[in-house]
């Protein structure tokens, strides 16, 4: 599993789009930096990439990088090798070079501009959610067996956390306003990773806003070890169940 | 245990150049103020003195050395002024008795024009320095604080409380952990200046009916709901620090029923609201700076012909909210660090008007809950969508002509 591990991480690494990202990334945050030197705006503004750009390459990423060495896999397949080592590998390959690029991308300006503390929270909630939708992409992938279908699935994800459901969200905030919707609200955010990874942010960024009721309910949880768990808990049970899913999918189907 | 101590009495009548010194008891404290003649200096040495309540009704120079300690045994009032002219000056007092019916006080003072108290240090009083119905009083360079952790407010007295007075100086005091830092009520043509009010309970500073005041270089932070103003009018506020406000109903500085006044050159920083304001009228806000706010001005529809000119706003996370889509108040030549326009020109100023209120503000003063979108794409949409075509937030709220710099206040004020 290592030598494929190895072997798929210098594929990736060796993609030109990967090069691209790292270096997007790296020229955005350069450029946010050397625009404002108030670090709480370049955060401000980090955090539309982290919530945009972030979760939409790392899906179309791994849906084309998947249906790309298809026959690679299809190869390896051949071999005696079971399925789940092979799976693995890839999912490993790509989640880690793509968190290489957030941490080069995001990571090493910061360290350069001095500014790690305040970026800290934002690096550690892209890299999960570049985790969570390379395991997205890969289910996306599983699902079918046109690449076509397989980034439209995968677009569609992303358009849903994205769009979708803060739409929805708002519509049961809106129609539902006369009851007390502290807890629904903080249950219905789990149910999105980027909105609950928008909220830990929020916490960090907005405090003054935040200081109403709802706010200070928030803080209260999100401040205390349990609320800290159970972020990261379903941050992580994100990154693992659309993962578990697609292995299935997998392991059960004909390539 | 009988404590013997030494009060030294020097009599100089007015135009006397005889002093003299007297060893009195504790018991005599107030035997050597009956003693004194109008006009007399008592210099109280060094010490620790229990004197229980001391009445001052007739004009004296009452002057510490050394910084002696007067304590209240947590049962009485310390200083009660009941005679004009009357100076205090280098006492610690501690531990005044509290009554929810009797405002206990370390100084308290009525019908005491001419009032001077100096550099003194107030530890553990309920009321700190009361005065009512006196003109001319001078409170200068007083540190007024309590050590107890209780924090209800209605065990603990405001640090400097004014009724019905004028002609007031409150200047360089430092008040913390008391209900209300500075309050006045009643109390008009004074100034407030330098004072540094920290961590009270309620306000920092709050006045009502206190009309012709001027506030100038004070600092109020992490008060718990900052300051208050109301019922005023013509009252000027200038170069004052409002910072650290936070909580569900905390302001930076909350206008209710003010008009003609003047609100230049202060500073709002890191509050939940920077200004709250309610039925004001006539009110200019010049060269104030708003940074890191939640809601930088809070203004109700009911505020009309306010002038706000020459601010800067600079991150905070809602430049201005409002309940109304009534706009009589006028916004012009503020810096906005959200504007995106341009300025061919070259004028300064940007060529397009700048919309302040977002239109997510509306929503969350009506839903707070829906706060927790904030920052979302989809939010980012409704908003510019908004932006150019106003249906929610009032159309006719805009600064024509934004400035495309920020001011820069600190070298224009010097």
């Amino acid at each position: 599993m290592t030598a494929m591990l190895k072997y798929v991480l210098q594929d990736v690494l060796r993609a030109r789009f990967v090069i691209f990202y790292t270096t997007f990334m790296l020229a955005v945050t350069i450029l946010l930096f050397q625009i404002d030197g108030d670090s709480a705006k370049v955060v401000a503004s980090l955090l539309n990439v982290a919530l945009l750009v972030i979760p939409l390459v790392s899906i179309v990423f791994t849906t084309i990088h998947y249906f790309n060495s298809y026959e690679f896999i299809l190869l390896l397949m051949a071999q005696p090798i079971n399925r789940k080592s092979v799976f693995l590998s890839q999912y490993l390959g790509v989640a880690t070079s793509l968190c290489l690029s957030v941490l080069i991308g995001i990571g090493l300006p910061a360290l350069v501009f001095g500014a790690v503390s305040q970026v800290l929270p934002l690096l550690v909630n892209s890299l999960f959610i570049t985790i969570i939708f390379v395991s997205l992409g890969f289910l996306a992938s599983s699902l079918t067996r046109d690449k076509a279908k397989a980034i439209g699935i995968s677009l569609l994800f992303w358009f849903y956390f994205t769009l979708i459901y803060d739409g929805l969200l708002l519509w049961v905030i809106y129609t539902f306003n006369d009851y007390p919707l502290e807890l629904p609200t903080l249950i219905l955010s789990g149910l999105n990773p980027i909105d609950l990874s928008r909220i830990l942010m929020l916490l960090s960024m907005d405090i003054s806003t935040l200081m109403g009721y709802t706010g200070a309910f928030f803080k209260s949880f999100f401040g205390s070890n349990l609320g800290m768990i159970y972020a990261f808990g379903v941050l992580s049970l994100w990154a693992v169940w659309p993962l578990l899913l697609a292995l299935r999918r997998f392991k059960q189907n004909d390539l | 245990m009988k404590i013997f101590f030494i009060l030294s009495v020097f009599l100089t009548a007015s135009f006397a150049t005889t002093a003299t010194t007297l060893v009195v008891r504790d018991k005599l404290f107030s035997k050597a103020i009956q003693s004194a003649k109008p006009g007399d200096t008592l210099i109280i040495k060094p010490g620790y003195y229990k004197p229980r309540n001391v009445i001052i009704n007739k004009p004296l120079t009452i002057i510490g050395e050394g910084m002696p300690t007067i304590d209240g045994e947590n049962k009485y009032e310390l200083f009660t002024i009941t005679a004009k002219r009357v100076t205090i000056q280098g006492i610690r007092f501690i531990n005044t008795g509290k009554s929810t019916t009797l405002d206990f006080a370390a100084i308290k003072a009525y019908d005491a024009d001419g009032l001077c108290v100096l550099n003194n240090r107030i530890i553990d009083a309920y009321f700190g320095i009361h005065i009512s119905n006196t003109s001319h009083a001078t409170i200068v360079k007083n540190y007024i604080s309590r050590t107890s952790t209780e924090n209800s407010e209605t065990s603990i007295g405001n640090a400097i409380h004014l009724w019905k007075s004028d002609h007031a100086l409150i200047e360089q005091n430092r008040v913390s952990n008391h209900r209300d830092g500075i309050y006045f009520e009643f109390v008009t043509n004074s100034i407030i200046k330098k004072n540094h009010s920290e961590k009270n309970l309620r306000y920092g500073l709050h006045f009502m009916f206190s009309n012709q005041d001027q506030y100038i270089d004070n600092e109020f932070v992490n008060n718990g709901a900052g300051v208050a103003v109301m019922y005023t009018h013509s009252v000027t506020m200038t170069g004052n620090l409002f910072a650290n406000n936070w909580g569900a109903s905390a302001y930076g500085l909350l206008l209710k029923d003010i008009r003609d006044s003047e609100v230049n050159h202060n500073r709002f920083i890191n509050n939940t609201m920077g200004i709250y304001m309610e039925g004001s009228s006539r009110i200019n806000f010049r060269n104030n700076e708003f940074n890191g706010n939640g809601y930088a001005l809070r203004i109700q529809a009911s505020c009309d012909q306010n002038v706000f000119e020459k601010n800067n706003l600079k991150a905070n996370t809602f430049d201005i909210a409002t309940n109304g889509s009534m706009v009589l108040n006028t916004f012009e030549k503020n810096y906005w660090d959200k504007y995106e326009g341009y300025d061919l020109n070259k004028d300064g100023f940007g060529d397009t008007f700048y919309r302040p209120v977002n239109l997510y503000s509306m929503i969350v003063e009506r839903i707070p809950v829906s706060i927790l979108l904030w920052r979302s794409f989809m939010v980012f949409l409704l908003d510019r969508a908004e932006k150019n075509f106003p249906a929610i937030t009032p159309e006719n709220l805009l600064d024509n002509k934004p400035s495309m710099k920020p001011y820069d206040f600190v070298s224009s004020r010097k």
